[in-house]
């Protein structure tokens, strides 16, 4: 579209704006990472991972993040099939709703849930008015996975409903001609055409679960700690940036590993396709 | 260290590189707990001597300390907690205060704090108390039937869920140590284990180690008992009148906040001008009437409109309260390591 010279005057902002605020922070996050103190190479502060039981902490993230993204897809994908059927109708009313609570800052509608959960709570309230025992959901893990789907649904929802929205609907029309029953259309067609969709609504979901802090503080009481907290307690509070980075690579790696997975994934289906 | 300096030129550059410009007349700048002057205060402040106030800040002190060490803000006063003075002191961070330029601060600081805070300021050099209080229990008097006298209530089976503690290493394995009759700066590792062991036995019963939340959630009864600091407690008890606050016999943590000036404070006259104001009397009045926690200064209580608030116990507590109690001190780097290891190990059970 645009000869050599323009294409790299256009392209200079975003390489400054890439070098100075993802490559030299990165550069700097693993520097710290591997030295110790005095600045001498070391990995003693990688290996704490598995001292003080890091390594909990960074199973439980990824069993929490895990769990929140499974369920994230089983809400999701059957909403967005509903709202590409019914593609003509008020779909925006619908996807309006699950894309205003986006609008409202994460940490209010976290604090929110707080008092929603909390022992003496909205939900307690109700049962106790209809004569119920009460209920312990704050504190708990499945608190936390409530506040990591409830926050990070709208991210599922998105790229999956463009997936679904972007098939041609001629496809499912010759399917149909040919014979196809709707379960048959649905998993010859649909699904398949849909993973991408899918896999980038994964990738959106399971990276902020793994890595948040906020919500599990918040909806943890302080007794759970994800691998998060345990990051951002080495630098707001120890002051110990060289495990804080440390221990922020060992997350990446994670992330990373992640990322290669969906994409071996998403070209095998391209392949396939 | 030089990447931390190209760091900082960087920041700095990014910041500041467009800024510039006109000349500020005169200034101080303040790094202080939130919510911890009155605002009233500083426009006095500002009127009477012309000196603008540049306020800035934290919610704890080790949050504070990196930001004053790394320098990549100057700021002229600070008001960290009594081990964290320490910790600056011996980390070369702040200065000598000239107790000449501070005559309010000689006449009305009550003598027994400045004694207290040799303990952590050997020789009242660097410090000027500002805050003082002490730690204990606040408990829901229609839960808890049994007498609240000693930290250990806080290991009752019969409590299960309804515990409150304070989320931070010094504070929480302070009420073990005590306890086991010692010292809440220990350091012997042993003793220390076994304090962390004792709070690992607790964690079934807690229902979350809180910081600022504690208030709310204790107003709202949402626990039937938890560790508060002193100066929260009126607060509480005006909010939830089932409340009882309680100090166990065991012993507390005697904790004192106060002013302090950075090594390399660009406005050491307005600093001392700044601590000094903060020392007179009616300014300290007004500081107190809006925190409510308890004050060194001699002079304020005769100024304290509200008789409820002139008379409490808690406010204004008897020497009795805080003879003998133990302030924290810095215990090293290493031994604050070993206190976070513990602590997260706690955390992560």
């Amino acid at each position: 579209m645009f000869n050599r010279g323009v294409r790299n005057i256009l392209l200079t902002p975003f390489l400054i704006w890439a070098g100075l605020f993802i490559f030299i922070p990165l550069v700097c996050i693993i520097w710290y990472g591997v030295t110790d103190y005095d600045g001498n190479f070391s990995l003693a502060n990688m290996g704490l991972i598995f001292n003080h039981g890091y390594f909990d902490a960074l199973e439980l993230s990824v069993a929490l993040a895990l769990i929140s993204t499974v369920i994230c897809l089983l809400l999701a994908y059957p909403l967005c099939l509903i709202l590409t059927e019914r593609q003509r109708d008020n779909t925006t009313i619908i996807s309006l709703l699950f894309i205003l609570p986006l609008w409202m800052n994460s940490l209010l509608s976290t604090m929110a849930w707080q008092t929603i959960l909390e022992g003496n709570g909205i939900i307690n309230q109700l049962m106790r008015l209809l004569n119920l025992p009460d209920l312990q959901m704050i504190n708990t893990p499945g608190a936390i996975v409530l506040g990591m789907v409830y926050n990070y649904l709208p991210y599922m929802v998105l790229p999956l409903y463009i997936s679904l929205t972007k098939i041609d609907r001629r496809i499912l029309e010759a399917a149909r001609d040919l014979g196809a029953n709707s379960w048959q259309t649905f998993t010859k067609i649909i699904l398949p055409l849909s993973i991408p969709g899918a896999i980038s609504g994964i990738t959106m979901v399971f990276i902020p679960a793994l890595t948040t802090f906020v919500i599990s503080a918040l909806l943890g009481g302080g007794k759970l700690l994800l691998i998060g907290n345990i990051i951002e307690q080495e630098f707001t509070f120890h002051y110990d940036w060289h495990i804080g980075c440390a221990l922020s690579v060992i997350l990446m790696i994670f992330i990373v590993l992640n990322m290669l997975l969906t994409a071996a994934f998403d070209k095998q289906e391209e392949e396939a396709v | 260290m030089k990447f931390k300096v190209l760091i900082l030129i960087l920041v700095s550059l990014l910041t500041f590189g467009c800024g510039g410009g006109d000349k500020p007349k005169s200034e101080v700048y303040v790094y202080s707990w939130g919510d911890y002057l009155n605002p009233e205060v500083l426009q006095l402040f500002e009127k009477e001597t012309g000196i603008h106030v540049i306020l800035d800040e934290f919610d704890t002190n080790e949050s504070m300390y990196p930001r004053v060490a790394e320098g990549a803000v100057h700021y002229d006063v600070l008001c960290p907690s009594d081990y964290m003075i320490q910790k600056l002191i011996s980390n070369d961070l702040i200065q000598p205060l000239d107790f000449t330029k501070l005559p309010d601060a000689k006449k009305y600081i009550g003598e027994e704090f400045f004694k207290q805070a040799e303990t952590f300021d050997p020789g009242n050099k660097y410090s000027v108390p500002y805050c003082w209080g002490t730690v204990g229990i606040i408990y829901d008097k229609t839960k808890v039937t049994d007498p609240v006298d000693s930290w250990s209530i806080l290991w009752n089976e019969k409590y299960k869920g309804q515990i409150l503690m304070q989320d931070s290493a010094r504070d929480a394995l302070m009420i073990p140590l005590k306890i086991m009759g010692k010292s809440l700066n220990e350091t012997d590792k042993e003793v220390l284990a076994k304090a962390q062991e004792m709070l690992v036995e607790q964690k079934p019963l807690v229902q979350a180690y809180v910081v600022d939340e504690v208030k709310d959630k204790l107003i709202n009864s949402e626990a039937a008992m938890g560790v508060v600091f002193s100066g929260e407690a009126p607060i509480i008890l005006k909010e939830n009148p089932n409340m009882a606050f309680a100090i166990p016999k065991e012993g507390t943590n005697f904790w004192i906040d106060g002013w302090v000036i950075t090594k390399d404070a660009q406005n050491v006259d307005n600093a001392h001008k700044f601590i000094d104001f903060m020392c007179r009397p009616d300014i300290a009045a007004k500081n107190f009437d809006h925190l409510g926690y308890s004050t060194p200064n001699t002079g304020v209580r005769e100024l304290v409109e509200d008789e409820e608030l002139k008379n409490s116990p808690i406010a204004f507590p008897s020497s009795e309260v805080y003879k003998g109690q133990e302030t924290y001190k810095y215990l090293g780097n290493q031994m604050d390591e070993y206190y976070n290891s513990l602590w997260m190990k706690i955390k992560v059970d």
